[in-house]
């Protein structure tokens, strides 16, 4: 048995203004000094008080969210007692808003606590409307919490089932204004989800289709989202992708790309969708010389050369690595600017981290310490996968 | 062929572990013990527990308690016969047992949740042992 969860999902050009249907009393906005700067924090809180909602607003969150920016902003929810939290933002406003949330109804709980295994008991108090400002994470419509123990060097996989939002709300207005790195970098998380679920050994019936309609997406519209941010149709496109893609996986499970991209971020603070793109054409690599299947399929719904299985794979990493040439992200961890001797330093920690994810477990071929060592060092300069 | 949760299915375990380098490889940080809890059912009038000692990558200690009370181990994990062999054989993810509810896990989560690897190794070494399940 397995379960698929969705939050009822408002997407498309004007979706934002589904907020003035909100019934409560109070909401509190979780977000960053950006996406203030920008005006939207601002605009979601008039959507609010249209509907009768006063709102009050945190805009502390960092990249990569600390466990104590997440306590913090639990005290500050406290205070306030409202019935909506509203995440806006990045996938780390978005992430601390949900474990803000959790802490909030479950003030026992430390927040690296929150996990799958146990009850919660949540909306109690409160409860989530998410709202991506950019177009990649999908935590929109994920459980997953993602939380960096800054003692640690580590970032932390937490979520329960429970903490995934109410309300999904997608408008492609919000990821209008992101600069092209930002574009890229969070694009290629969203083709990552895409290839990584597809592929992931908890793949099933009901992921498989989000998956592979968002990398079609991807590939079609993130290089003109790149080149020219003012494209709505792709602006729009890329904002479902990035949804779909969360679906997919968050019903699936990502892969050893992830393992290795969070273990990089956690050490060297590389952008996640950097690191796990620049991982993933790898990590298809080394799964593909044992286990093709997968990745021939996607290539072939692609239109990509896939004749045989192992052909399909080798055509969709090309494509993969076309597409990175094509918004110029690096290729190689050398590229990204770690020198060899920082990374074989930390080498210990990496191999840690990376294998203690869950994502390591589902990925088609699974990796011993050995050969993420080797993957490690192949990504640093860029030597083909040959193991 | 050795009955599943029996003393000498807990030894043929103990053994497996204690010869898998790839367990001692990704446990080599963890400390701690397990009751495995088979459910009782028509198989079984009495729960079955089988304890398994884990500490740096080896297995210290392991056999079927018949009084579990000799043990107070900091992990209880428990479900019914039909979904261990399910483990057992590899048609399901214990992961995606315990997300499920098909199993029951007690004892510290944050630390469990960090031990992923060890806990696919030990699911490997399990797979080793001739098991022999009631009809
Ligand atoms: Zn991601």
């Amino acid at each position: 048995m397995w379960y698929f969860d969705t939050p009822m999902i408002a997407f498309g050009e004007g979706a934002l203004a589904h907020l003035k249907e909100t019934e409560g009393r109070r909401a509190f906005v979780v977000s960053d000094e950006n996406v203030a700067g920008l005006g939207f924090v601002e605009t979601v809180q008039e959507y609010l008080s249209r509907a009768g909602l006063e709102s009050e607003c945190f805009l502390s969150v960092e990249p990569d969210p600390s466990l104590d920016t997440v306590r913090r902003g639990a005290r500050a929810l406290m205070a306030y007692e409202p019935d909506w939290v509203v995440g806006l933002g990045g996938g780390s406003c978005l992430d601390a808003a949900k474990a803000m949330w959790v802490l909030y109804e479950r003030p026992d709980l430390e927040p690296e606590a929150i996990n799958p295994l146990e009850p919660l008991g949540l909306r109690q108090k409160a409860r989530l409307i998410t709202i991506p400002t950019t177009a990649g994470t999908g935590a929109e419509v994920t459980w997953m919490i993602v939380l960096t123990d800054a003692d640690d060097d580590r970032k932390l996989g937490l979520g329960s089932r429970e903490n995934l939002a109410d309300i999904a709300i997608v408008d492609p207005s919000l990821s209008k204004d992101m600069p092209p790195r930002l574009t890229a970098d969070t694009g290629l998380d969203a083709l990552t989800h895409a290839l990584e679920g597809y592929a992931a050994s908890w793949a099933n019936d009901f992921s498989d289709g989000l998956c592979l309609k968002a990398a079609d997406l991807v590939f079609r519209y993130l290089p003109q989202a790149y080149e020219d941010g003012t494209q709505g149709e792709a602006r729009e496109r890329m904002a479902n992708a990035a949804t779909l893609a969360g679906l997919g996986f968050g019903n699936s499970m990502a892969g050893l790309a992830h393992s290795m991209g969070h273990a990089l971020g956690g050490v060297f603070h590389t952008p996640h969708g950097r690191a796990v793109g620049l991982f993933l054409p790898y990590t298809i690599e080394y799964a593909a010389r044992e286990k093709p299947q997968r990745y021939g399929e996607i290539a072939r719904h692609l239109g990509l050369s896939a004749d045989l299985e192992s052909k399909g794979a080798a055509s969709l990493v090309r494509a993969m690595r076309d597409l990175l040439g094509r918004l110029e992200q690096p290729l190689t961890l050398a590229e990204v600017g770690i020198d060899r001797e920082s990374l074989v330093e930390r080498m210990d920690k990496l191999l840690d981290n990376a294998a203690n994810e869950a994502t390591t477990v589902v990925h088609p071929r699974i990796a011993s310490m050995d050969e993420l060592e080797r993957l490690f060092l192949c990504a640093w300069d860029g030597r083909e996968v040959d193991f | 062929m050795i009955d599943f949760g029996t003393d000498e299915w807990a030894k043929a375990f103990m053994e497996q572990i204690n010869r898998s380098e790839a367990y001692a490889e990704a446990a080599k940080t963890w400390e701690g013990d397990f009751y495995f809890i088979i459910e009782s059912e028509e198989h079984y009038p009495e729960p079955l527990h089988v304890y398994v000692d884990l500490w740096h990558g080896v297995c210290r200690e392991a056999f079927a308690a018949a009084d579990p009370s000799v043990k107070d181990p900091i992990f209880r994990m428990s479900g019914p016969l039909e979904n261990w062999r399910r483990v057992i054989d590899k048609t399901l993810d214990p992961l995606q047992g315990l997300l499920t509810r098909q199993f029951k896990l007690q004892g510290d989560m944050v630390k469990i949740m960090r031990a992923v690897k060890a806990a696919q190794e030990l699911v490997n070494c399990t797979a080793l042992v001739p098991t022999k399940f009631p009809e």
